[in-house]
């Protein structure tokens, strides 16, 4: 049983095609990593995914249903969740605050009851506060609940965007470039992170330029260039086939990222 | 028991409320004190609109017009006393933020400024020119609340303007206190998020159109009711109310408190509600200096004056 189906999507940008004929399966509980040189596509994939962009081209299925060009907050009632390459935090909140804000969908309350601060909105926020400081256990950031994210490092920021996006209790999480900027030993976290999501059933889609990562956690991995899918397939394969290196080769000499 | 930030604000309110008469020399002081409690009532709405949800408005002086000349109208055609007046005016003015809010806050930034603007303007030539109802620019006169009856039925034996202080006192902290309870609850959070990331919140699920609805709606009942209570502490209105330096007036007291705390913006509003009877000066250039302010402001502080300051004093503390 497939969890998302995306079938030949595309969408410009004036002339430029950055994304063109992309189509790929994602199951429950698997890792499926999309690869390719800066500029590939990925992120616009991802924002095509999410309902941050409307695609030109193409369809995106979850669960058999049709979610082309759905509005973001929907696809995000239907499990869907992601973090951002270019960080997106909410800077002026808390730690603890940012991971509770994920919980909206499950907490939603009445205006009314949030105004007037009746027992039953401050008990939701005491449950949201406490399943928050669980998850930001989880990416060892519980000693910085209560400082203002805008103070804390650049890994902790991508490890805070994870636990909140997790306390959307998503079915399938997007992840982009989660270990950029990250140091050996935070990206040795957040692989075991990674592989500790997936276990529980959540479907990944990663998108990550450190390759000793993806080939090591990777279910199956989706290679881009120039907006078009060039291969597909499990880790081994793709570290050996022609067209993967020589993208990957190309970009080399410009500063790109090596295959390992 | 360590006391919240939210109760911390309530005492701090309550305390000044309760301890300010003790510098007052006449009656007169209490009248400018329960104008500071007015406008500091309208500026907690916008700090609400600009400093939990992140979106402008130039035209709330617009719903305190509506709720003004709801105060106004209300009982002299309706015969509804004062009081309900005051809020089928609050309902009015909620209905209509809710039908003009959908397409307006759909724009960002500067066209949000705009399309407010011209909605406090639209109020405003509306109520200048309907003369025959309002009374047009000379304006008219508002019923009495019969807040001071009440004082003398309770053998309180204080005068008019004290007890307009103490009311306006004790409505300035209900506002302040649902404002409090919304920052730290669901909805607040998913307002200060939205405001933060934009496209975050909506990906973790905020429907962004319908929360900046919610607090638009919720600034505009504060803004209406702040009208209401001014038309008939004054009881006297005229379409000024809703003109645009009116909304300039909110926006700068918001701005000078930092736009984003209760306690800012009751400072805000002390300030540019006391300067102006202190200085005349001020009241001849009003226009000029509200401009002066809001610039200097956003230069020098953009923080606000009273964040500023606090920041200042704990980096104080710190070293
Ligand atoms: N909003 C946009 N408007 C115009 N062009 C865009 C927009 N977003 C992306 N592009 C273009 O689409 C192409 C793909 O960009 P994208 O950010 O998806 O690449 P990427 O694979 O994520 O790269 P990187 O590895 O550097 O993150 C690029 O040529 C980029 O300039
Ligand atoms: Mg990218």
């Amino acid at each position: 049983m497939t969890l998302m189906t995306v079938e030949g999507l595309g969408i410009d940008f004036g002339g430029v095609r950055a994304v063109d004929a992309v189509g790929f399966a994602v199951k429950p509980g698997e890792i499926v990593s999309v690869i390719g040189p800066n500029g590939a596509g990925k992120t616009t994939l991802f924002n095509i995914l999410s309902g941050v962009y409307r695609p030109d081209r193409g369809r995106v299925m979850l669960d058999g249903m049709d979610v082309t060009a759905m509005a973001p907050h929907r696809l995000a009632a239907l499990g869907l969740s992601r973090t951002f390459q270019n960080l997106q935090v909410y800077l002026q909140m808390t730690a603890l605050e940012n991971v509770m804000a994920g919980r909206h969908l499950a907490e939603r309350c009445s205006v009314i009851a949030d105004l007037l601060g009746l027992p039953a909105s401050r008990r939701r926020t005491r449950e949201t506060a406490d399943i928050a400081r669980g998850l930001l256990a989880r990416v060892h950031l519980e000693r910085a609940a209560e400082r203002e994210a805008s103070s804390l490092s650049y890994g902790a920021l991508k490890r805070l965007e994870i636990a909140r996006a997790l306390a959307a209790q998503p079915r399938l999480l997007l992840l982009d470039e989660p270990a950029a900027g990250c140091n050996a030993v935070e990206t040795e976290e957040i692989d075991a992170l990674i592989a500790e999501i997936a276990a529980e059933g959540v479907a990944i889609l990663l998108v990550e330029h450190d390759m000793k990562l993806v080939m090591k956690i990777s279910n199956h991995i989706v290679v881009l260039d120039h907006g078009e899918k060039i291969a597909e397939g499990a880790p081994a394969e793709i570290s050996q086939n022609p067209r993967v290196i020589e993208a990957y080769l190309g970009t080399q000499a410009e500063g790109g990222h090596a295959l390992c | 028991m360590r006391l919240s930030p939210r109760t911390w604000t309530l005492i701090i309110l309550a305390v000044l409320i309760a301890l300010a008469p003790v510098t007052f020399p006449s009656a007169f002081y209490f009248r400018i004190g329960a104008l500071i409690f007015v406008n500091g009532l309208a500026v907690i709405g916008l700090v609400i609109l600009f400093g939990y949800a992140g979106q402008i408005s130039l035209g709330h002086a617009g719903f305190a017009g509506i709720g003004a000349y709801s105060a106004a109208l209300m009982p002299m055609h309706l015969g509804l006393h004062p009081a309900l007046a005051l809020f089928a005016g609050a309902v009015l003015s909620g209905g209509l933020a809710f039908l003009i809010g959908r397409p307006i806050l759909r724009l960002k930034g500067h066209y949000l400024a705009v399309a407010t603007l011209g909605f406090g303007i639209l109020v405003f030539i509306v109520l200048n020119n309907e003369a025959q109802l309002t009374g047009g620019p000379d304006g008219m006169a508002v019923e009495d609340l019969g807040l001071r009856a009440v004082s003398d039925a309770l053998g309180l034996g204080l005068r008019t303007a004290e007890v307009w202080y103490w009311f306006m006192g004790l409505v300035l902290l209900l506002g302040a206190f649902l404002a409090l309870n919304l920052h730290t609850s669901p909805t607040g959070r998913s307002l200060r998020s939205l405001h933060n990331s934009e496209v975050a919140a909506r990906t973790l699920g905020v429907d962004v159109v319908r929360y900046k609805l919610t607090a638009f709606v919720i600034s505009a009942v504060y803004a209406s009711l702040a009208g209401s209570l001014q038309a008939l502490l004054n009881g006297f209105v005229t379409p000024d109310v809703a003109g645009f330096l009116h909304s300039i007036e909110w926006v700068t007291m918001a701005v000078l408190g930092g736009a984003a705390t209760v306690l800012g913006a009751v400072f805000g509003a002390t300030i540019l509600t006391a300067l102006p009877q202190a200085l005349t000066v001020f009241q001849e250039y009003e226009h000029l200096l509200l401009g002066l302010i809001i610039m200097l402001v956003m230069i020098f502080l953009p923080a606000g004056l009273l964040p500023s300051l606090g920041k200042t004093l704990r980096q104080g503390e710190s070293i």
